[in-house]
């Protein structure tokens, strides 16, 4: 059996011709709502970022370290595998992450689509939308938020389940000594985001032991 | 576990292109990848997590392919051939080589082209060509080289066509 006929390389014409026959179908495949999740990945100061959305709204902001390939793979299994990659969309989740990069947006206002979480996590991380920018909070604070002083420790797991880092802002939890606690970016886009938001954030430098 | 379909539209794309070229003109080739790709869109989530995705959209890509054709015979002829390629090895002369391939495959008696659209631009193997085309393994194999043997003789000396026993 052979497969060079498989893998034989588009040319430039093929490739041309492709480009354009995705973006056709990318269009028509949305005028009849045959695409359940669609995507698009941006350039960020934290590395790029994968944003996904349903009709509902955004569905998943994705760090380049958890690898968007595989993020999307659990997308097809848990949601769909009705997903297209659609560039011309997601355009006021850009503009607000870029306005939150620079400094000028402190709020994010966007339509969520919190259905990869259960409904406990689903309170807390939305929540977590009521820690004012360049505020942090505890673990233990934001159970005492939601009624449920005793749930710290599920609530780390909601911070850590966040399906919206940055618009949900789970970095703006800590641990009660101050130190950071984890992060799914990694600790070092964690310690950048609460430097961006108050420049004389010094958490890093505290550990637990 | 399924892929997303972006990556079926990445992995196949161009599979499915040389298909509807081969059996199509340009413009209704063109309608035919869309057409396949919708229709694959709306089935993907009921299709099996084992199938053969590649065969599925060739099966789809055919059935799309066979109702224009009973529409209307394609509109390839000798005069729409490009002009003979220049001894040169720029991309795209390539393209031009490619698309002089994709025409000539068209100028095949249907079931000869059928089959060595599906077999050298879809990959599919001759099994699987038998059940698109409800006919048997062996007379698809036939079909193949009595269609290569054809292109063969237009002077046709492309790479996509090396596999021959």
């Amino acid at each position: 059996m052979n497969s060079q006929t498989k893998k034989a390389a588009p040319t430039q014409e093929e490739s041309a011709a492709l480009d354009r026959l995705r973006e056709q179908l990318v269009a028509e495949a949305a005028k009849h709502e045959l695409v359940d999740i669609s995507y698009r990945i941006v350039d960020s100061p934290i590395g790029r970022l994968l944003l996904a959305g349903t009709e509902a709204g955004l569905v998943r902001v994705a760090f380049e370290t958890e690898g968007h390939e595989h993020i999307l793979e659990v997308l097809a299994e848990k949601i769909s595998p009705r997903i297209l990659k659609n560039p011309r969309n997601f355009d006021r989740v850009a503009y607000q992450l870029e306005q939150y990069f620079d400094g000028t947006l402190h709020d994010f206002d966007l339509p969520l689509d919190l259905q990869l979480s259960t409904a406990f996590r689903r309170q807390v991380q939305l929540e977590l939308g009521n820690i004012g920018y360049g505020q942090t909070r505890s673990y233990l604070q934001v159970a005492e938020h939601i009624g449920k002083p005793k749930a710290v420790r599920a609530v780390g797991s909601a911070c850590a389940t966040n399906p919206l880092p940055i618009v949900l802002p789970c970095h703006r939890v800590l641990r009660s000594d101050g130190s950071l606690g984890g992060y799914l970016g990694g600790l070092d886009v964690k310690t950048t985001l609460l430097r961006l938001e108050n420049p004389s954030f010094a958490g890093s430098e505290q550990r637990l032991f | 576990m399924k892929a997303p379909f972006e990556q079926i539209v990445h992995d196949y794309g161009l599979n499915v292109l040389r298909v509807c070229r081969a059996v199509l003109d340009e413009h209704r080739a063109q309608d035919a990848w869309s057409e396949t790709f919708l229709s694959a869109l709306k089935a993907y989530p009921k299709l099996a997590d084992d199938a053969n995705v590649l065969a599925w959209l060739v099966r789809i890509a055919h059935r799309k392919a066979i109702d224009e054709l009973r529409r209307q015979r394609p509109e390839v002829s000798w005069e729409q051939l490009p002009e003979e390629a220049e001894e040169t090895s720029d991309p795209a002369q390539s393209a031009v080589d490619n698309l002089q391939l994709w025409q000539q495959v068209g100028l095949l008696p249907e079931k000869q082209r059928l089959v060595v659209a599906y077999r050298y631009l879809g990959g599919l193997d001759y099994a699987q060509i038998a059940q698109i085309l409800c006919g048997s393994e062996a007379a698809a194999r036939r079909a193949a080289s009595d269609g290569i043997r054809k292109l063969r003789a237009m002077n046709l000396n492309n790479e996509y066509f090396q596999e021959l026993s």
